[in-house]
């Protein structure tokens, strides 16, 4: 079942069809994936590789390269914390150990309920805000140990609805309505742009 | 004179994210004005502006912008919005506060270039700042800022938002491209894959930076000329810098480029507001984990890129890292390096097995087993990566990452070198460790 089910496949189509070539929503498509099932399964992959006609060997090859693509289980609640050297500065080797001796698992692992796991990434963007995390990818500032474990309390509680279950990339997605696509640009269609044709008449 | 804030007017907006709030206070207003004018002219008052990009190479866009081979179609706008240079984060704070800007931006860029498709590629830890860019997207297709036939006219074009998946070197352009045909992301060999000529599909393709592409509406509304004449003459418009670290105000700042100094945005009272605890300054990276450290004899230099350029530094994408006194220089100088060490794409071995080796040299030192000729052994490495440590840096490899590794042990061991040393003379030199492995995993 871990290929994309119905209404994802629409998704991906439409996706897909933004592209001049295809193989360009590998990336999107691995997400709506992983969006689906927690993490990107082989299934999957293969489902994928039929979408935009590239082998199952090529989409493991660019799923592997990326960060965010998860081919083993994670916890519901991937702790991502961040230890870029704005954080390295305030502490963020703290929060670290903080993690590891308050959840009780190792950097990678997952907690027995299956909700947490927590590793050590680089920069997030956030650094002025140091020591930072994200949670599935939505951000904790400033965070100290204390706040730390009042998250877990949180997510465990299910009391902090914002943040979404693992995979769970945007909430919103880009929606182009029929009568106002301009189409994807076909790398065959070579003659010159038909704003620029009019202006060069002029 | 007082300075206009030119791409971060609306930040403190509640609703400056909204197409509403954004057409309240003056959005979309430069788009309408380039539609009056020809494609060349819109171009023309972008060369006038020498608005330089601000993704980290610093070179001008209004000149980027005329290497496209004459006649060759289509071409393409890819929009880097993957901000990873470890202190860099304004990029982000772009996108989530201000996405109709960086939409508006991009549409005038494609109407004055004759680019058929925007590519804006979002990194993809930043979950909130691509709803708000689809958010905005969707209102922007509804009124017809984007897709066909934009405001009643001939001029057609479909801005895609695309999503990252983690990983530094798409920062790259020619691997940001690699990234968004399906790849992995490695660079390509510069020449012959120069994006202006041959880039995303081997179509010629502009690659630009979310904050150089915020400032375009401005200077369409504007005028080329008053944007030059804020800033240095070199540096022209305003610059957002992000300070982190040992500082009492963290924050991200727009200053006028090329006159404000690191004093005034490290030590002043509305910036930074100085170093923390009343400690004092040991080094400070003036522009993201790339560039070489200045010290407090820098503080005075202006930010404009031609003298930070010269005093030996860059101001790269324009992220100021501040360490105190209390700083353990030789962790401070691995955090970076293991950053770079990890980011490697693995296409060349300078940069492979170089940023590898650098990374568990400096963890032997920091784990008690450093030997005295460490210090000699780092120094051969980077010269390995980077012929001659100097800056700017030679490479022997495809793209600048390699040498990146490079600075923070340059800089470190330039100026604390017995910092090192210290950690070296209480090692336990009873057993030669072995160092094992090198391969990239």
């Amino acid at each position: 079942m871990s290929r994309l089910n119905e209404e994802n496949l629409r998704i991906a189509r439409q996706i897909i069809s933004a592209y001049p070539k295809k193989k360009s929503a590998l990336i999107p498509l691995l997400h709506l994936a992983q969006e689906q099932n927690g993490l990107v399964t082989n299934e999957a992959m293969t489902h994928i590789a039929e979408l935009v006609d590239v082998t199952p060997a090529e989409v493991l090859g660019t799923c592997s390269f990326y960060e965010m693509f998860k081919r083993h289980p994670v916890g519901e609640y991937q702790i991502n914390i961040c230890h870029g050297i704005s954080c390295h500065l305030l502490g963020a080797e703290d929060v670290l150990e903080h993690a590891e001796s308050s959840l009780g698992v190792k950097e990678g692992e997952i907690t027995q309920d299956g909700k947490f796991s927590f590793e050590g990434v680089e920069c997030i963007a956030a650094c002025t805000e140091a020591p930072c995390l994200q949670v599935n990818y939505r951000y904790i500032n400033k965070v100290n140990a204390d706040e730390f474990d009042q998250l877990i309390d949180d997510l465990r509680n299910e009391t902090k609805t914002e943040i979404p279950k693992h995979g769970t990339l945007a909430n919103t997605r880009q929606k182009i309505p029929a009568n106002k696509a301009a189409g994807p640009a076909q790398v065959e269609e070579s003659s010159r742009p038909i704003w620029l044709k009019r202006n060069k008449e002029e | 004179m007082t300075i206009p804030l030119i791409t971060t007017s609306r930040w403190g907006i509640e609703d400056g994210h909204t197409l509403e709030g954004y057409l309240r206070t003056g959005g979309y207003q430069g788009l309408h004005r380039a539609l009056e004018m020809s494609p060349e002219e819109v171009h023309e008052e972008v060369k006038q502006a020498s608005l330089l990009g601000r993704g980290g190479a610093g070179f001008p866009a209004g000149i980027k912008w005329g290497f496209l081979p004459p006649d060759v179609w289509p071409r393409y706008l890819v929009v880097n919005g993957d901000e990873s240079e470890p202190g860099t984060y304004k990029d982000r704070l772009l996108i989530e506060r201000d996405p109709h800007q960086l939409i508006e931006g991009c549409v005038i860029t494609c109407y004055a270039l004759g680019l058929s498709q925007c590519f804006l590629y979002v990194r993809g830890e930043m979950a909130h700042g691509q709803e708000r860019v689809a958010q905005a997207l969707n209102e922007a297709y509804i009124k017809g800022y984007v897709g066909k036939n934009i405001l009643g006219t001939e001029f057609s074009v479909d801005v895609i938002l695309h999503w990252g998946a983690g990983a530094y070197i798409v920062g790259e352009e020619t691997a940001l491209i690699e990234s968004l045909e399906g790849n992995r992301g490695m660079p390509r060999l510069k020449p012959p894959y120069f994006p202006a000529s041959i880039g995303l599909y081997g179509k010629p393709t502009i690659v630009n930076n979310v904050e150089t592409l915020s400032n375009i509406p401005w200077i369409v509304e504007h005028g080329g000329e008053a944007f030059a004449k804020i800033g240095a003459e070199q540096s022209t418009g305003t610059r957002i810098f992000a300070v982190s670290g040992h500082v009492k105000t963290p924050g991200v700042f727009e200053v006028e480029f090329g006159t404000t100094t690191f004093r005034d945005l490290i030590m002043g009272e509305q910036y930074a507001g100085g170093i923390r605890d009343g400690n004092s300054l040991k080094a400070f990276i003036p522009g993201g984990a790339s560039a070489p450290w200045f010290y407090e004899e820098h503080l005075d230099i202006p930010l404009e890129k031609s003298v930070v350029d010269n005093a030996g530094s860059m101001l790269g994408s324009g992220a100021i890292v501040v360490m105190d006194d209390t700083t353990d220089i030789v962790k401070a100088c691995h955090n970076v390096v293991r950053f770079f060490s990890r980011e490697s794409c693995g296409k060349c071995t300078p940069c492979r097995e170089g940023t590898n080796w650098l990374e568990k040299i400096l963890d032997r030192i920091l784990n008690g087993y450093g030997r005295l000729e460490d210090i000699d052994l780092l120094l051969d490495v980077c010269d390995n990566i980077s012929p001659g440590i100097s800056w700017p840096p030679k490479q022997t490899t495809i793209c600048p990452l390699g040498p990146s590794a490079v600075s923070p042990i340059a800089s470190a061991l330039e100026r604390y070198r017995s910092e090192f040393e210290a950690y070296i003379s209480l090692s336990v030199d009873a057993t030669p460790v072995v160092l094992t492995g090198g391969a990239h995993e």
